[in-house]
């Protein structure tokens, strides 16, 4: 613990990201600019959650990663050492029990209490930059009010594919003002940020952007009366645990285009499992 | 430099001022939940818990306007020394502003954002007598149905929220107790 100050940044740049946080929750939806620090991962790899989590951990804190949903990828383990090093604190896989919960791009199965902090993981902060490559123009339209042109894109999608095709990162309004990006969670998760009783916090290490939802927030997934918002999943139960209210991971088994659908949260299936759940390709807990 | 500003900073500055930040956190995302801080002992007339909030939001890039008695040499010391922060005279310089309310009101003149940048605003730290889940009613993002804080008035926080996403933000303390009254919160007469 010597080597390094606790949770790796130094105070100034920790105390720059605390006072970002505050404003971002209080005007939620909207992202603060700060300023991004080098951190010892390439951007891409959850730099601007990493450095939202170290504004945020405390001693007392218990942490969890997860990547996609799973605990155990390259990415969550990496992020889970990185602050079981620097900051000392435990860290758990249970979404339960953990206080802190850094995400990339997905919100937990298990709903989240009064007392989590969420970090998400976010790419490409600006809902509107796909549609509008100026950070000028994109300010001055938030600044307005002025987001016609995304009801244009998910117009176009209808035109198009007959329905709202985008399927992550699906743009929602916040307390009725600003538009804003999820991160690309799957539109199944949409319904999780709205009302959710956990403080979310949103990371932007590239873009150098951090964006908020204070628990209890309206949180609308922009659509049409004649279309409206969908939270899609794969049409099929875990092949493991049985689940059919988790979102799904497609898995490809064999080279005869054989396929399996599993949880994408690892902790949720894992808990199922040893609860006794058993689905059509699994075995039950403890049989090898 | 009196010896007197020397003192009364955090024990252990990286794991005090985490600690206090999530209270200052859970504070500014749920208006009208009262956290308790500590780690702070800063000369009277400042509190333990408006204290704690220089301490952890100020630095040499926060500007910090003093008002009314709370312009003293000995705080102008002690903030100098533990945060570096500039204090300004003309509370539109300011990031940040420390008083009882009477003395920072009224609202006008704080920096209160642009349309396209609206958290450039300033944070007010209002000194309070008292501070209890009671009497103005506040409905909101991070309030669940309604929440009630013992606010100094109701028409100047009224009218502070009719300009979201402009607006000020406002830390109340009293002793070492704190709560977070954001731009985002309605405020009625309770």
């Amino acid at each position: 613990m010597s080597e390094y100050n606790f949770a790796y940044l130094d105070e100034q740049t920790k105390r720059m990201i605390r006072r970002a946080i505050l404003k971002a929750l209080a005007i939620p939806g909207y992202q603060v600019p700060f300023a991004s620090r080098e951190m010892p991962m390439p951007y891409g790899w959850g730099t601007g959650g990493v450095q939202v989590s170290a504004a945020c951990l405390m001693p007392e804190d218990t942490f969890k990663v997860i990547d996609q949903g799973a605990d155990d990828t390259t990415n969550a383990v990496s992020i889970r050492k990185f602050f079981e090093k620097t900051a000392g604190v435990a860290t758990t896989e249970e979404t339960a029990r953990a206080s802190v919960i850094q995400t990339r791009h997905r919100i937990p199965e298990t709903p989240l209490g009064e007392d989590q902090i969420l970090v998400y993981q976010v790419p490409i902060p600006e809902p509107l930059r796909f549609l509008e490559p100026s950070e000028v123009e994109t300010r001055k339209m938030h600044a307005l009010e002025e987001y016609g042109l995304m009801h244009v894109k998910l117009y176009e999608d209808i035109s198009r594919h007959g329905a709202i095709a985008t399927a992550y990162a699906y743009p929602v309004k916040v307390a009725g003002r600003y538009v804003m990006d999820p991160s690309p969670i799957p539109k199944f998760d949409n319904p999780k940020l709205g009302d959710c009783p956990a403080i979310q916090l949103f990371g932007a290490g590239r873009e150098q952007r951090i964006y908020a939802l204070p628990p209890w927030t309206a949180v609308v997934s922009l659509d049409f009366e004649d279309h409206p918002f969908e939270a899609s999943k794969a049409a099929a139960d875990c092949a493991l645990c049985g689940a059919g209210d988790s979102y799904l991971d497609e898995v490809i088994v064999d080279d005869e285009g054989g396929r399996m659908f599993v949880c994408s949260d690892t902790d949720y299936c894992r808990a199922r499992r040893a609860a006794g759940h058993v689905g059509a390709q699994g075995a039950p807990e403890g049989v090898a | 430099m009196e010896a007197a500003a020397l003192g009364g900073g955090f024990g252990d500055a990286p794991v005090d001022s985490a600690r206090a930040f999530r209270a200052v956190m859970r504070a500014m995302a749920r208006p009208g939940t009262v956290e308790v801080v500590a780690g702070a002992a800063p000369p009277a007339p400042l509190s333990v818990a408006a204290g704690v909030a220089v301490l952890v939001l100020c630095d040499p890039g926060t500007p910090v306007y003093l008002a009314g008695g709370h312009d003293t040499r000995g705080l102008r010391g002690w903030i100098g020394f533990h945060t570096g922060a500039p204090v300004v005279a003309e509370r539109g310089d300011a990031m940040f502003a420390l008083g009882v309310w009477e003395s920072l009101a009224p609202l006008d003149g704080y920096a209160l954002g642009e349309p396209e940048f609206p958290d450039r605003s300033a944070t007010l730290i209002v000194e309070m007598d008292r501070l209890e889940p009671c009497g103005a009613r506040l409905t909101g993002p991070g309030i669940k149905g309604g929440a009630a804080l013992s606010l100094p008035e109701v028409a100047a926080f009224r009218d502070n929220a009719a300009r979201f996403p402009l607006g000020l933000d406002f830390l109340l303390c009293c002793g070492d107790r704190l709560a977070g009254l954001p731009r985002s919160s309605h405020v009625e007469a309770g």
